[in-house]
């Protein structure tokens, strides 16, 4: 069936399997509903408002799967013509990878055939599904965003995947997949027409109608990528698919002999040291390549009647329509490898995106640039964002983070202590070991004070401004008007300090955004100002260092 | 500590008496399943003996104190609120936490109501937000005085225009 071969459609699938037993009494109920539904369903295919996905689809399957299979075939030949002979192998491998290749592309042919979708006065409707049929049906007003992408063989044939996401980021079962419809693949003109139509109610509300430019990459912010965490990761790859593959050539440990080798050779530093800049460079190289793929070519426009619109990518081609009234904030994020450059990235906090996602890329509006082009940006979408300086949170914030760093501290130096009682460890290695621990011993206690010389919090105009964080420090702006709750926590060991953190909790993004271990009063007086008469019939003042903390339950506050 | 700035106060409310009979309830069903077994296999298999019984023991003991104790400590510290604009909640004592959700703001009112808590005639209000990490849990509410606290909140909530995000 369509559902367990094509990913977009997985969802569709499952989803659509609930209805079924439903459905499937109410055919055994009466004969001739089934032959009505064929009718029916002839009548949809005939009828010229319900349009096709696009035929060309079948020939990117087919060399995609084709190449899939070819890819792992080669390992398989490799494997089987080292125990046998390759004539065997291929006529093993060959047949196979026809066989998958047929099969996928028929099922696809099949996916073709039943998928229609049709956009009609305020709707946008998709028939899908082979056994499990769907009938699903969006108003246009809940759409929030229109997502174009094309990977390259996509391009070559002139087509796009077209994903529509709506608002909702309800709880419950299924609803995440619930909320976005995926035409895969349209030509990309049709996929343009899509975004164009899907977006257009807005036009009424604005009075622009000029496309304006925010923001235009330029080929020297690849710069940046290098300094992202990726870098580490990408090399760690690189090592992990060296030994991949001298493994499949049936020489697992043919890396480590080289190595002890050029050891044995030039001694271990030299060894040691060449191999930390050979992984760097790597890394640099892998990381450079990935951000160049994902952002050459970025553009962020506003077009016209409150759209957002962002275009990106070398070989995957991106776009991203997003409705501007969705938006209930950005995020200024400095991870400290671009901050070190006085370099930014610019978040957008909007509903309906989604974020939470691991490696999602999505709520990317600018990628990793100089600050004032970040910060020009950020003005560009959100209008000025004020410049009065953040509140700093109280000292013993400090004292918090510089306990935590010493615990790691602790922790570090017991590990080391607890290895060198327990093996007995070449000087090489013992130093190595001593010196990393030492490194990340300071660099706890470094990320502490830097931690809290990044926090803090404003007002300014719409904005509900907070800063944090070291590792990857964030300033978010948030729409008070979008502040749907708020969450305040206090532990016990804050509330020794005099600290509470306050967790501002809307439907956008990651959902809550959080001012965390400011001054536990002060910090009561802002949310109530942010956020004007939520919080004050439960807020109490109390002028007088002597006042008597005796609010009891049932006694009334004096508000 | 000495209280000069402004503070939040307590909600109004504590939760039913009965939530303390629930909990308890709750502990002893989280307890017996692990002693049980234990305490059977010790005194089934002589070799092991005393490394089933004392591992029971300790469990037994440990779940014993939190089953008389924890139940009325949580019974005093949570608390709960709904007025006409609001609902608000403190839970806990080491992690306080305090949420409010306003009523403009609310999306649905669920009533909920386990096995064992049903045995207490007990309800659960849960209160959601357009925010996943918004939802206001109100635990331990009396079962009639919980359907119509959702049918109010309900009420309350239906009132009010736009689409609460």
């Amino acid at each position: 069936m369509t559902a367990e071969k094509v990913p977009a459609d997985e969802a569709s699938g499952i989803a659509a399997a609930a209805e079924v037993p439903d459905r499937a009494a109410k055919a055994t109920k009466v004969p001739d509903r089934a032959a009505k539904a064929a009718d029916s369903r002839a009548a949809v295919e005939d009828d010229p408002h319900w349009l096709p996905l696009h035929r060309d689809s079948l020939k990117v399957t087919a060399l995609l799967t084709a190449g899939g299979a070819f890819s792992a075939g080669v390992p398989t030949v490799i494997g089987v013509a080292s125990a046998t002979s390759w004539t065997i192998a291929l006529a093993w491998v060959l047949p196979a990878t026809a066989l998958l290749t047929a099969a996928v592309t028929a099922f696809d042919a099949l996916r073709l055939r039943v998928t229609r979708y049709r956009m009609t006065e305020g709707r946008l409707e998709m028939n899908s599904g082979l056994l499990f049929k769907r009938h699903r049906s969006f108003a246009l007003e809940r759409i929030r965003s229109v997502d174009l992408s094309a990977h390259p063989l996509l391009r070559a044939f002139g087509l796009v995947n077209v994903k529509v996401g709506t608002g909702e980021t309800g709880s419950g079962s299924g609803s995440s997949t619930e909320q976005s419809l995926v035409l895969d693949p349209v030509g990309r003109a049709e996929g343009e027409r899509l975004r164009a139509e899907l977006l257009r109610r807005s036009t009424v509300n604005d009075g622009t109608t000029n496309e304006q430019r925010l923001t235009t990459w330029k080929t020297s912010w690849v710069r940046y990528g290098p300094l992202s965490f990726g870098t580490p990761l990408l090399a760690a790859a690189l090592v992990g698919g060296i030994f991949q593959l001298s493994d499949w050539f049936g020489r697992g440990g043919l890396p480590v002999e080289i190595v002890a080798d050029l050891v044995d050779r030039y001694g271990p530093w030299r060894v040691f040291g060449i191999g930390v800049v050979a992984f760097v460079v790597a890394g640099a190289i892998g990381s450079l390549a990935v951000q160049a793929e994902a952002y050459w070519n970025h553009r962020l426009d506003r077009e016209p009647g409150g759209t957002l619109r962002v275009q990106r990518g070398l070989l995957v081609a991106r776009s991203l329509s997003l409705e501007e009234q969705r938006i209930r904030g950005i995020e200024i994020v400095e991870p400290i490898g671009i901050r070190s450059a006085s370099a930014a990235r610019l978040d957008v906090i909007a509903i309906g995106l989604k974020t939470d996602e691991p490696g999602s890329d999505l709520s990317t509006l600018v990628p990793a640039a100089p600050r004032d082009v970040i910060l020009a940006a950020a003005a560009a979408v959100r209008g000025p964002l004020g410049s009065a300086e953040l509140v700093g949170h109280p000292r013993t914030a400090r004292t918090r983070r510089l306990r935590w760093a010493g615990v790691v501290a602790l922790v570090i130096a017991t590990v080391v202590a607890l290895a060198h009682l327990l093996w007995s460890m070449p000087t090489f290695w013992s130093s190595v070991i001593v010196i990393v621990a030492a490194l990340l011993a300071i660099g706890a206690g470094w990320l502490a004070v830097d931690a809290y010389a990044a926090l803090g919090h404003a007002l300014e105009g719409k904005h509900l401004v907070a800063r944090q964080g070291s590792v990857r420090r964030s300033t978010v702006y948030l729409d008070r008007a979008g502040i749907i709750g708020w969450r305040i926590s206090q532990s016990v060991f804050q509330r020794r300090l005099g600290l509470m953190t306050l967790d501002a909790t809307t439907a956008a993004g990651r959902g809550h955004y959080a001012v965390i271990d400011a001054d536990a009063h002060t910090i009561l007086d802002f949310a109530d100002a942010a956020v004007p008469g939520l919080l004050a019939p439960f807020l109490e003042r109390l002028p007088e260092p002597t006042a008597q903390v005796s609010a009891g339950v049932d006694s009334p506050s004096p508000r | 500590m000495t209280v000069t700035g402004t503070r939040l106060r307590p909600p109004r409310h504590r939760f039913d008496p009965r939530c303390v009979g629930w909990w308890r309830t709750q502990l002893a069903l989280l307890t017996t399943p692990v002693v049980v077994p234990l305490a059977v296999l010790g005194v089934l298999i002589e070799p092991a003996r005393t490394w089933l019984l004392l591992p029971a023991a300790v469990v037994a003991t440990i779940g014993l104190a939190a089953t008389i104790a924890l139940p009325v400590w949580w019974h005093r510290v949570h608390r709960w609120e709904i007025t006409d604009d609001a609902v608000y909640t403190l839970t806990g004592y080491f992690w306080q936490t305090w949420r409010i959700a306003p009523m403009s703001r609310i999306q649905t009112v669920d009533t909920t109501r386990g096995p064992v808590q049903r045995a207490f005639g007990l309800s659960t209000v849960v209160v959601t937000t357009a925010s996943a990490a918004g939802a206001v849990k109100l635990e331990g509410l009396d079962a009639e005085m919980a359907t119509t606290l959702a049918e109010e909140l309900t009420r309350l909530t239906g009132t009010t225009p736009g689409d609460a995000t």
